[in-house]
């Protein structure tokens, strides 16, 4: 199996670990990640005017880039990235008018015609690959390691237009972690927004939508929060600082992506994952949890 | 159109038993006009039937309700036909065949007496759909100790002689020798020259709402489920009790609108009853737990009929009800309890009560067969599968087509009220054809409606 | 304060561009309310979103411009998620934040922010942000 991959700016900087564990998942399933030549930033956030069609030509040249390349799919970690790109793709399959505008505005040779599909990671694994092949090749697997899986906005919303799980019940990553070995919790916060960009305006804004699911996931007895946008990774994690002076019984939680739990689960070398760049340290509750094998917090 | 050579046949063909066919086979039957009456379920009364008390009156649903089952059960010009359905009509006005397949019992109605020793000692207990899966039934059952025909049928998905092969109890216990597990289905032709399809409702899916737990936590229940907790015939005898431990709920939410006036989502029309039946479980539920608090979320509340809003202002001033002006716009489960998400637009905050129970005021949506038989009858439905009027304003029980007629909430949402008037309406236009018929033979009747 | 309410108000050349930027009518909201239950949000608005779009149908645009609710959407979908009546409220908020901005200037001082926290910001955060507060 094979696919383009785009691994967005986030993943190239701050989630390098992100990045790194997502490619090395994927290669030990036998899912070769080929990155996009000349992929360039999606935008970050879907353009939501009408009158915004210069916006549509970042994430839109990718697509094109992708059909270029002879690709019929490009596959996305970010679910931001993701969330985006498959927007866009959506849009320009629905809007032939602006379609042509776009191909007139970024002058490449053959026009595109909205015929690559734009995919997540979850999706390839679980649907691709299989969950019964996930689960042969987890070992050591995540030792029933407790596990929140968070989905966010951005894998869910809009639901006809993402197609990737149930908005109001999702459990494609609840399943992939339970293939794992994870101990999957219950809790009714898997699809509430974090916060998102309103943290760079007030994070006092983003605290109570991210403390509501990071101490309903700690109730549940999570050990860690499993996530696959870097946002919400940032937010639910470095906002727990702010967290834990505001609510005396806050107990911090680990946030990770789930990708690095995948990892782990193969039997990988986590050296490179960057769990020492979380603000709550990931790696007491998988030692605890025996998920890192020998390695110890500091 | 070539005339037929018979004389076309004063006898109705009633399609359902609850309040609406009940009430039109009655005023047909009494009357003096012979009826047929077919029923899907092993006894009559409907809905109604599982009601626990009337609005605005507060009327025992099922005391004002038993006479009527009876009299339609014990009436010389009625013939009931239940646990059967219409399986293909032909014909025309005046002259309809019909075809039923009536159902295998597994007992012989002719000579069970009705005495209720196989229910008793049968093994097997499996939730009731008449109790809203909030109560279990045996394997062999009435509807209820009132049901007419009080005669009993054998579920054969759960029975343990037809899934296991053995067991055989209610046929030892059985003083008449009634159950006879080969009994097969039996095909009955009947003959009628109008017909009135009153097949009544069925609620919207539970499981598509999503945002409301989609039928997954316990505690939160249906309207209609909550007519059985009130009902002192019910699964707890009338005793507020929530499903998931047992327990008397101190808070409860009523959340309007559940997959009505959701053009979007679900259905788009208002399913006209349940700002009612919410005030009314509202109030109910304040009279069976004292201490207890109610809460109504709605988005605009409806009391258009008499003595409606004098009803509903009731619920607020004297049993103190919360209405909160609002859409719900999610319900989880947190622990033990059930987290409301909702708004007081009034106020212009958003609320959260963390309740007891829940009760949704789910969308009332057409029964498929509904469908089916107006395929059959050659008759419109609307684009949901309710029945279609032949003119909403001045034919409001009658079709495109002659002699075949509509009532109750097969064709749209409405009250007992509304049913029952338009069951009467149903019936005098048979009635009308019949004394046409009568004193013209020969007329030309397909012109008539 | 009783407010005047006037034909030249509702149909004002505001609600007509906000209707044309956010591609939504905003006629079609019912107050059911649902948008306000729901908004993860909310706390930190001075409107609920409902009411944003009340003032828009009224005509008083000015009103909704005014309100920090616009600034607290965080585009999450769960209200267009769960709209009965398929109102895109994001993209209402988005057209309200541009004519904003249109006339008051940039809603985000980048030099005022914090700059050791923005050293810790994911980039999508920043290009997010800016894209929604900034022109």
């Amino acid at each position: 199996m094979r696919y383009f991959y785009f691994p967005g700016c986030t993943l190239e900087t701050k989630a390098v670990g992100f990045n790194r564990s997502a490619k090395e998942a994927a290669g030990a399933l036998g899912v070769e990640l080929v990155t996009l030549p000349e992929w360039n930033c999606c935008g970050a956030t879907f353009p939501l005017s009408t009158d915004n069609v210069l916006d549509l030509a970042g994430p839109a040249r990718n697509l094109v880039s992708t059909a270029e390349a002879g690709g019929d799919t490009l596959a996305v970690a970010c679910a931001t990235c993701f969330n985006v790109l498959r927007r866009t793709n959506h849009f320009l399959r629905k809007h032939p008018d602006t379609l042509e505008k776009l191909n007139a505005f970024l002058e490449r040779p053959q026009p595109y015609a909205g015929q690559v599909e734009v995919r997540h990671l979850l999706d390839i694994f679980v649907h691709d690959v299989g969950l019964e092949a996930i689960r042969r090749r987890a070992v050591p697997g995540l030792g029933g390691l407790r596990v929140a899986a968070y989905y966010g906005c951005m894998l869910l919303r809009p639901a006809d237009e993402i197609a990737l799980d149930d908005p109001e019940r999702p459990g494609i990553m609840d399943a992939l972690l339970a293939a794992l070995g994870a101990e999957v919790v219950d809790y009714p916060h898997r699809g509430e927004c974090c916060g998102a960009y309103l943290t760079v305006k007030s994070p006092e804004a983003s605290m109570p939508m991210s403390y509501r699911i990071l101490s309903a996931a700690g109730r549940a007895g999570a050990q860690v929060l499993a996530t696959a946008c870097p946002l919400c990774q940032f937010n639910l994690d470095w906002l727990q600082a702010r967290l834990r002076q505001q609510y005396a019984s806050y107990q911090p939680l680990p946030v990770m992506y789930f990708t690095q739990l995948m990892g782990l689960a193969f039997g990988l070398d986590p050296a490179g994952y960057g769990f020492e760049q979380h603000y709550v340290d990931p790696r007491p509750a998988l030692a605890q949890a025996g998920v890192l094998g020998g390695i110890r917090s500091p | 159109m070539e005339r037929p050579a018979r004389a076309p046949i004063a006898h109705a063909l009633v399609i359902g038993a609850g309040i609406a066919g009940m009430q039109a086979a009655l005023d047909i039957a009494n009357s003096g006009y012979p009826v047929t009456l077919v029923e899907k379920l092993p006894s009559i009364g409907g809905r109604m039937a599982q009601l626990s008390e009337t609005f605005p009156t507060l009327d025992c649903a099922q005391c004002i309700l038993t006479p009527r089952t009876v009299e339609v059960g014990r009436h010389p010009n009625i013939h009931l036909i239940t646990y059967a359905e219409v399986e293909d009509i032909q014909g025309e006005p005046g002259h309809f065949r019909a075809r039923i397949r009536r159902r295998a019992a597994g007992v012989r109605w002719d000579i069970c007496t009705g005495c209720g020793a196989c229910i008793e000692k049968c093994p097997t207990r499996v939730p009731s759909d008449f109790d809203m899966g909030l109560g279990r039934r045996k394997a062999i059952y009435t509807l209820s100790p009132q049901a007419v025909p009080n005669k009993p049928v054998i579920d054969k998905e759960h029975c343990r002689y037809f899934t296991q092969g053995k067991c055989r109890v209610c046929e030892k216990v059985c003083p008449t020798g009634a159950i006879a597990y080969d009994q097969e289905d039996e095909l009955l032709e009947i003959e009628a020259g109008a017909i009135i399809l009153a097949t009544g409702y069925e609620l919207y899916d539970v499981t598509r709402l999503g945002e409301y737990g989609a039928g997954q936590v316990p505690d939160v229940i249906s309207g209609l489920a909550f007519e059985r907790l009130l009902s002192a015939s019910g699964p707890t005898a009338g005793k507020i009790r929530r499903p998931s431990d047992g327990r008397e709920p101190k808070e409860v939410v009523f959340v309007q609108c559940a997959g009505s006036r959701d053009p979007e989502k679900a259905m788009p029309y208002c399913s006209t009853i349940c700002c009612m039946y919410t005030a009314k479980h509202a109030m109910l539920y304040r009279h069976r737990v004292p201490d207890g608090q109610a809460y109504v979320f709605y988005i605009d509340i409806r009391t258009a009929g008499r003595r409606y809003e004098e009803f509903l202002q009731r619920a607020v001033e004297e049993d103190r009800v919360l209405y909160l002006r609002g859409k719900v716009s999610r319900i989880f489960r947190d622990g033990e309890k059930v987290v409301v998400w909702g708004a007081d637009t009034l106020s212009g905050q958003q609320v959260e009560i963390a309740a007891d129970m829940v009760v949704l005021a789910t969308a009332i949506v057409p029964r498929p067969e509904t469908r089916r038989l107006a395929e059959m009858l050659g008759i419109e439905v609307d684009a949901h599968g309710f029945l279609r009027e032949a003119n909403p304003n001045l034919a409001p029980v009658s079709t495109c087509r002659p002699g075949v007629f509509i009532a109750g909430t097969a064709v749209g949402p409405r009250d007992i009220p509304e049913t029952v008037a338009q069951a009467s309406a149903a019936a005098a236009k048979v009635l009308s054809l019949f004394a046409r018929w009568q004193l013209e033979p020969e007329v030309e009747y397909a012109g008539q409606s | 304060m009783r407010v005047t309410i006037s034909v030249e108000q509702v149909r004002s050349e505001w609600v007509r561009r906000i209707e044309e930027v956010s591609g939504q009518d905003v006629m079609a909201c019912y107050h059911c309310g649902k948008c306000s239950a729901g908004c993860p949000a909310a706390e930190a608005m001075d409107l609920l979103p409902n009411q944003i779009i009340r003032l828009v149908q009224l005509g008083q645009v000015e009103r909704a411009l005014e309100s920090q609710t616009i600034w607290y959407c965080a585009a999450c979908q769960t209200c267009y998620a769960r709209c009965p009546k398929g109102v895109d409220l994001p993209r209402l908020m988005e057209a309200l934040r541009e004519l904003a901005m249109q006339k008051r200037g940039d809603h985000l001082e980048i030099a005022r922010l914090d700059v050791q926290a923005l050293a810790e910001f994911p980039q999508q955060a920043f290009i997010a942000g800016f894209r929604k507060y900034t022109t």
